[in-house]
C-alpha cells in the first residue's frame, strides 16, 4: 500500500459562522494526481487552503505525510502554487527572484542563497519553459506566463507534493500546454499533486482521480466525470466571475 | 566646503548619510506591502515617547523606541486580523500618539522649540552620543533588511506562500515592524516626525521608475537615499535652510528628474522601429478550438 500524503477527516470550515466545508474526508496517496471539481462557491478552493493550514478547521483533522498538520514541518517536500501572484507589487521583481523564494522551505531564513539554489531555479524555469524571461519583471509577462512563474517557483523547492489552486484558470493555449508539460514531468518524476480546477483541459490525461465538491460536501470520488450541460459544449466561453454565490449543480449529482 | 570643518556639522551629515542608507532599505518593504505611509502613523506614535521623555526627564530618544516599538507591533497584530475595523484602529492610534505627544510636551517645562525640534528634525543639534545611537541602530537596521532580503521579500510580496513555504512570517512581520520603529525614531533626529516617510518611501518610488528587479530597486534606492542624505546636509549648509526639509526637498526632486527622463526615454524608443517581437498566443480558453 502506497503511503498517504494528504488525510482530511471529517473536515468542516465554516468563514463568520456560515460553514462552507461540511463533514468532508479525502485520502490522497503517493504518486496520484487528485482533481478537485465543483462549482464557483462550491468549497473546493477552501479545502486545499485547509489542507494547507491557510483556513483554520473548525472541526475534524488533517495529516501531512502521515504527520498532524499542527505538527507538520517539511514545508519543504510541500510546493504551493496559488491562484495568481500576491497582491504585494509596486516594487519590480523579476522573474528570477519570485521563483528563488520557492527555496526558502528548503534553506531556511538565514542562509543565503548557494550555487544549488541557483541551478534549481534556473531549472524550474526551463521546465515551464520561461527560460528567457528570467531577468524580465513579472508584471510585464502576460497571465498565462505568470501562472507559469508562480509554478516554476513551487518547483524550485524540489517538492514531493504539488498542490495547486486553479491553474488553468484565464491561462492561454500555449502556458496551458507548458503547464500540463511540466506537470507530466513532475508526476513522471514520482510526484504527487492535488489541484483544483475548473475544468482540465489538456490535464484531463494526467489526472488519475476526480473529486467533486458540492455545496460542501463530496459529491463524488473515483473516475472523471463526463462535462454536462452547456460545459460540454466545444464553444463553451468560460468566463463567468466568481461569484460566492453561484447556483450550484453545474457537475450533477454522481 | 569649509562649513564642514565644523564638527557639527560633520556630525550631522554622517548621522544623515546612515539614515538615508538604512531609511530607503526597509522602506522597500513597506513600499512592497503598500503599507507606504506606516513611518509616518509610527512617528505619531514616538511623539508621545518623545512627550514622555520630555516630561519624567529621561532620554526623549530612548522613551521615542520604546512608544514606536509598541505601537508598531500593535499595528502589525491590528494588520495581521485584516479586520476592517484595522482602518479606525490605526486612526485612533495615529491621532491618539500626537496628541498624546504635544500634550505631554505641553506638560513639561521644554518650550516649543524643542518640540519643533522632533517635529521638523535638528541634525545640527546632534551629540556625539547621538550620533553613536543613530550609527549603532542604523548599521543594524541596514544589515536585518540586506541579510534578510529573501525572507522579508517572499514575506512581503506573497504571505499566504511564505506560510506554506514554512516561513516563521509572524516573526518576520513583527521584526519588520520593530525595525520600523526603531528606524523611525532615528530618522525623527534628522528629517523630523512630519517627514520621515518621506525617506523611507520617496528614494524607492523614484528608483522604481527605470529598475526591474526587486534587488537592483533596493540597491538604487539606498544610493538615491544617500545622494539625498549629502546633498540635503550639504545645501542646508551653504544656503542656511533646515536641514531635514532640505534632504526630503531633494529626494523628491530626484523623483521628478527621473520620471521625467524615464518618461522621455521610453518616448525615444517607441518611436524608433523596434524589431518585432515573437506574437504572444492569443488568449484562448480549451476546448475552444
Amino acid at each position: 500500500m502506497t503511503p498517504e500524503v494528504i488525510t482530511v477527516t471529517h473536515g468542516v470550515v465554516g468563514y463568520d459562522g456560515r460553514p462552507v466545508l461540511r463533514d468532508v474526508s479525502l485520502t490522497v496517496s503517493a504518486g496520484e494526481v487528485v482533481a478537485i471539481l465543483g462549482a464557483n462557491g462550491s468549497g473546493k478552493s477552501t479545502l486545499i487552503r485547509a489542507v494547507l493550514g491557510l483556513v483554520p478547521l473548525s472541526s475534524g483533522s488533517v495529516t501531512l505525510f502521515g504527520e498532524p498538520a499542527s505538527r507538520f514541518r517539511q514545508w519543504h517536500r510541500i510546493g504551493y502554487v496559488p491562484q495568481r501572484l500576491g497582491a504585494g507589487s509596486g516594487v519590480p521583481a523579476t522573474v528570477a527572484e519570485v521563483v528563488a523564494s520557492g527555496r526558502l522551505a528548503r534553506r531556511g531564513v538565514l542562509r543565503p542563497p548557494g550555487r544549488a539554489d541557483r541551478a534549481a531555479v534556473a531549472e524550474a524555469l526551463r521546465a515551464v519553459g520561461l527560460a528567457d524571461r528570467a531577468k524580465d519583471p513579472v508584471a510585464t509577462l502576460s497571465g498565462g506566463q505568470q501562472q507559469r512563474t508562480l509554478i516554476a517557483r513551487a518547483l524550485a523547492g524540489r517538492p514531493e507534493l504539488l498542490v495547486l489552486d486553479e491553474p488553468t484558470a484565464g491561462v492561454d493555449a500555449a502556458s496551458q500546454e507548458a503547464f500540463a508539460e511540466a506537470l507530466r514531468a513532475f508526476v513522471d518524476g514520482g510526484g504527487t499533486v492535488l489541484l483544483v480546477a475548473h475544468e482540465l483541459g489538456p490535464l484531463q490525461p494526467l489526472i488519475s482521480r476526480a473529486v467533486v465538491v458540492h455545496q460542501g460536501l463530496i459529491a463524488h470520488d473515483g473516475a472523471v466525470p463526463e462535462p454536462a450541460g452547456h460545459h460540454a459544449a466545444p464553444d463553451h466561453d468560460h468566463v463567468h466571475p466568481h461569484c460566492p454565490e453561484e447556483p450550484a449543480g453545474l457537475w450533477g449529482t454522481p | 566646503m569649509s562649513l564642514f570643518q565644523y564638527e557639527f556639522m560633520l556630525r550631522a551629515l554622517m548621522g544623515a548619510l546612515v539614515i538615508g542608507l538604512a531609511a530607503p532599505a526597509l522602506g522597500i518593504y513597506l513600499v512592497q506591502r503598500r503599507l507606504a505611509l506606516i513611518g509616518d502613523g509610527i512617528g505619531h506614535v514616538a511623539l508621545t515617547g518623545v512627550g514622555a521623555g520630555l516630561l519624567f526627564g529621561t532620554s526623549p530618544v530612548i522613551m521615542a523606541v520604546i512608544a514606536a516599538v509598541i505601537g508598531a507591533v500593535t499595528i502589525e497584530l491590528i494588520r495581521e486580523r485584516g479586520r476592517t475595523s484595522g482602518d479606525l484602529a490605526l486612526a485612533l492610534l495615529f491621532y491618539g500618539g500626537i496628541a498624546g505627544g504635544v500634550v505631554l510636551v505641553g506638560l513639561s517645562d521644554s518650550t516649543s522649540a524643542n518640540l519643533n525640534a522632533y517635529l521638523f528634525g535638528a541634525l545640527t543639534t546632534t551629540s556625539p552620543t547621538d550620533l553613536v545611537t543613530i550609527a549603532v541602530l542604523g548599521v543594524a537596521v541596514l544589515i536585518t533588511m540586506i541579510a534578510l532580503r529573501p525572507a522579508l521579500f517572499a514575506v512581503c510580496q506573497d504571505e499566504e506562500y511564505a506560510r506554506v513555504s514554512g516561513l516563521p512570517v509572524r516573526a518576520l512581520n513583527l521584526l519588520l515592524a520593530v525595525t520600523t520603529a526603531i528606524t523611525v525614531t532615528i530618522a525623527m533626529r534628522a528629517v523630523g516626525v512630519l517627514l520621515i516617510s518621506a525617506l523611507m518611501v520617496v528614494p524607492v518610488a523614484t528608483a522604481q521608475q527605470v529598475t526591474r528587479g526587486f534587488r537592483a530597486t533596493m540597491a538604487a534606492a539606498m544610493a538615491l537615499g544617500l545622494f539625498a542624505a549629502g546633498a540635503g546636509i550639504w545645501l542646508a549648509a551653504v544656503a542656511d535652510t533646515a536641514p531635514g526639509a532640505s534632504v526630503v526637498v531633494l529626494a523628491i526632486a530626484s523623483f521628478v528628474v527621473v520620471t521625467l527622463l524615464a518618461a522621455g526615454w521610453r518616448r525615444i524608443r517607441r518611436t524608433r522601429p523596434e524589431p518585432e517581437p515573437a506574437p504572444e498566443p492569443h488568449e484562448v480558453v480549451l476546448g475552444g478550438s
